[in-house]
């Protein structure tokens, strides 16, 4: 938390604690859309709430108006009927300059200008915004090292980048004017599975650093499971089938379509939500010296795997420095499941 | 008297003149025709088989874009005056004058038509047992066809369109008439003018059609959307497309 | 034969009693003469064709600009602005010189109005093409971080469409240099004259015709080269990288 905490002064970023500004309320209430020549609904009637500080993932196959949701927040496109709220007030009660200057928006491989430089880019909106130059210089290198890029890269342009570095700075930018909701635009859908995780893993990071409201839209299921707080589950036309965190709409699918499109295996996938450190284990017993050991870091889908891998009902849950931590049996996870 | 009085009296001068003298007229046309057609011909000749080769071989890139920029930048008149030392008045030079100036965009259509043959088609031809000679013939002419069609097109027009600057050193044409306000009056000059105008649009217009009719239809709707695509790089490098 | 209306004291093509033997003769290119009539013949002849040149480019531009910029973004208004731009650059100069002389007469007005068309003609295409070649995800998360239409346009389009440009405006001043050699049928005036002396005389006069042919030639080198140097200094992102 170093850079947030070198960040103190106040007058331009009003309401910044240390954390950070916190996240925004999203209320979506009966929205709808429909395009211009086509005889059904992009969006239908969708009213959700999106709680302050949560990561609430948009899934759906194509054309079910995740997108077209997403962007109706920022109002790059127009709501035909209902309302959008943000902390309670209408998106639209201000311009739609001053709104979008507020929220943060990420797309696939950044969407950064190549005729900017990495530090250029990411100090777009304070610039914007009227920030002073050595201010808008020193909240790009706190950003920089916020989304884990080294700093020489400020310089650059962006086509000397690479997918991920060009993802990273796409994000510092949209966090540059620290604002309280991000969105997401299947960011990560350009990226190769090993960079991909990475920055999965960096952005759930970064989200219980800054704990600001996301709103991430992306096609793939297993990605919505693993980023979501909770999991809004859009079919054709805009229709919500299901919001739920990802461990109820594994546990509890809704209907036939969520069935279908969570896909198999439901129950492993639910045990690797959770992990051996978060749960209660049972306390050791003299033949735990004898039990194949597993890290506390690990899931309970590893541990399952491992008990699988070592013909052993139980296992000894083990911490950081080796100290044994309790048993993880075969029982304790069945029973998880509830 | 109004600007616009003034004008169009010349002009019906002009189209007097025209309706009266339509058989030189014409003479002069088919004249410049000549001159055009036996330049782009020396130019095609020449220069064709070159810009394929180096595009089948994907080198020299750099020469067939410096041809078409040597092209613009070379003023047709200094060549023709240029050539005219070299080999007197008369045909030839004027001829070689114009071939140079046609040979830019047939060099660098050829070439990129080519060149820009998908590599994969290539590829699968030349894994399929081709020699290159036959990949050439066989693969990428075809395919390069539409490029080839525009490149020709824009060195016919600019030909036709250049050639009344030929009279200047004995070359005949139209621009006999233009360049000789004295021999035969004002209404002549612009009549002659109108009537070069008049060429210049004819065969724009036929060989924007040949163009057309030689894409096959596939082809064409790809072309227009690379046309659009293209564009940025296109009109830099190959005149107007 | 075109009557040059007020023809200054041109530009003075010797006659074969009083040069040396290099002139009398009519060698393939003589120094003395060159350095002789630079005064007189060469350096007017120059100084007049940068004039035209730079008269006709600066108009053209701010047209095909202004205009480009109105209409890039309605492509029905853009496609048939450019299809009559082609069908404008296939009349032979020669023949639109003359048929603007009835309308500004036999003045440098005439020569402007048509190497301005000409200039549009190839400037106009290459703007829209450039406008419309900026990315759309650069443009859609300029619009989603709250840039307005006018910034948007300054800090963003603009700024990429200028690769594509600066490259039609090297076309453009190379080619208006080119043309306005033929402003010479019509004026005395630019390099196109003394060729255009040079080319009546019976025996053509080598020297001069290759002196400014080398000239013209040479300016158009030089401005194009110019245009680089300027392209360089405003795209500094072209150079790194993939791009």
């Amino acid at each position: 938390m170093t850079a947030l905490a070198v960040f103190g002064r106040g007058s331009r970023r009003s309401n910044r604690s240390i954390e950070g500004s916190p996240g925004a309320e999203i209320r979506l209430e009966h929205v709808s859309k429909r395009y211009p020549g086509t005889n059904s609904d992009a969006v239908s009637d969708l009213s959700l709430t999106i709680a302050a500080g949560e990561l609430c993932v948009l899934v759906g196959p194509s054309g079910c108006g995740k997108t077209t949701t997403l962007r109706m927040i920022n109002r790059l496109i127009g709501l035909d009927s209902g309302e959008i709220e943000i902390d309670g007030r209408s998106t639209r009660a201000t311009t739609v300059t001053e709104l979008r200057r507020g929220i943060g928006y990420v797309i696939q491989e950044g969407g950064l200008f190549p005729h900017m430089t990495v530090a250029g880019n990411i100090g777009t909106v304070p610039r914007l915004l009227g920030w002073s130059r050595s201010e808008v210089k020193s909240r790009v290198s706190e950003l920089l090292e916020l989304v884990g890029l080294d700093l020489t890269l400020a310089e650059r342009y962006p086509a000397e980048l690479s997918g991920g570095q060009k993802q990273r700075v796409g994000l510092a930018r949209a966090l540059a004017a620290d604002p309280p909701l991000l969105l997401m635009d299947e960011p990560f859908n350009a990226l190769d599975p090993v960079v991909r995780e990475h920055l999965q893993d960096e952005l759930l990071r970064l989200h219980r650093e800054l704990a600001k409201t996301i709103v991430f839209v992306t096609h793939d299921v297993d990605e919505a499971i693993k980023m979501g707080n909770r999991i809004a589950i859009l079919r054709q036309g805009g229709v919500l089938a299901q919001y739920d965190t990802p461990d109820s709409i594994l546990a509890r699918p809704a209907n036939e379509f969520v069935q279908t499109f969570v896909g198999e295996n439901r129950a492993l996938r639910r045990l690797a939500l959770r992990r051996l450190e978060e749960i209660e284990l049972a306390k050791p017993t003299g033949a735990a010296k004898r039990l194949p050991e597993i890290a506390a870091s690990a899931s309970l889908r590893e541990a399952v795997s491992r008990m699988i891998e070592t013909k052993s009902e139980a296992l000894t849950v083990v911490g950081e420095n080796g100290e044994t931590l309790g048993l993880v049996r075969l029982g304790d996870a069945m029973r998880m499941l509830g | 008297m109004t600007l616009a009085a003034i004008s169009m009296h010349d002009f019906l001068d002009a189209f007097r003149f025209i309706g009266s003298n339509w058989n030189l007229l014409l003479d002069k046309a088919a004249q410049q025709l000549e001159l055009a057609g036996a330049a782009l011909g020396l130019a095609i000749v020449l220069v064709l088989p070159l810009g394929l080769v180096l595009g089948h071989l994907r080198r020299g890139s750099t020469l067939a874009i410096a041809a078409s920029i040597a092209g613009r930048a070379l003023p047709v008149l200094v060549l023709i005056a240029a050539l005219l030392t070299v080999f007197g008045i008369g045909f030839v030079n004027n001829m070689i004058a114009l071939a140079v100036l046609a040979s830019g965009p047939i060099l660098t259509n050829s070439y990129e038509g080519v060149a820009r043959v998908e590599p994969r088609v290539v590829d699968a031809a030349r894994a399929s047992g081709m020699t290159g000679a036959g990949v050439l013939r066989q693969i990428e002419l075809p395919l390069a066809i539409p490029l080839l069609a525009t490149g020709v097109r824009i060195a016919a027009v600019t030909v036709v369109a250049t050639a009344p600057i030929a009279a200047i050193a004995g070359g005949g044409g139209l621009g006999d008439i233009i360049v000789n306000q004295a021999g035969y009056g004002f209404d002549g000059v612009l009549g002659a003018s109108l009537c070069a105008m008049a060429l210049s649009l004819i065969a724009y217009g036929l060989l924007s059609a040949l163009e057309r009719a030689v894409t096959p239809v596939g082809l064409r709707r790809l072309a227009e959307l690379e046309k659009g695509n293209r564009r940025q790089e296109a009109v830099s490098v190959t005149a107007i497309t | 034969m075109i009557v040059a209306a007020g023809a200054p004291a041109g530009p003075i093509v010797p006659n074969f009693g009083s040069g040396n033997r290099c002139v009398v003769e009519n060698h393939t290119f003589c120094w003395s003469w060159v350095n002789a009539h630079w005064g007189d013949t060469l350096q007017p002849a120059l100084s007049q064709h940068v004039e035209l040149s730079a008269i006709a480019i600066g108009i053209g531009f701010v047209i095909a600009f202004t205009t480009g910029l109105l209409t890039y973004r309605r492509r029905w208004m853009s496609r048939p602005l450019e299809g009559f731009s082609a069908l404008l650059y296939t009349i032979p100069s020669l023949a639109l010189f003359q048929i603007l002389v009835p309308f500004t007469g036999i003045t440098t007005t005439t020569v402007e109005v048509a190497l301005v068309a000409y200039t549009l003609v190839m400037l106009f295409p290459n703007i829209v093409a450039g406008l419309n070649s900026v990315p759309a995800d650069a443009l859609d998360v300029a619009r989603a971080m709250g840039f307005t239409r006018r910034q948007t346009l300054l800090s963003v389009e603009l700024p990429l469409a200028l690769p594509t440009i600066v490259a039609g405006l090297r076309v453009a001043v190379v080619s208006t240099v080119s043309l306005a050699t033929i402003a010479a049928f019509l004026l005395p005036k630019g390099l196109g004259y003394p060729i255009f002396l040079a080319l009546k005389e019976p025996s053509p006069f080598r020297t001069e015709i290759y002196a400014a042919g080398a000239l013209t030639v040479a300016l158009a080198l030089v401005a194009d080269l110019l245009l680089v140097a300027l392209r360089r200094f405003l795209v500094p992102w072209a150079r790194r990288g993939a791009v």
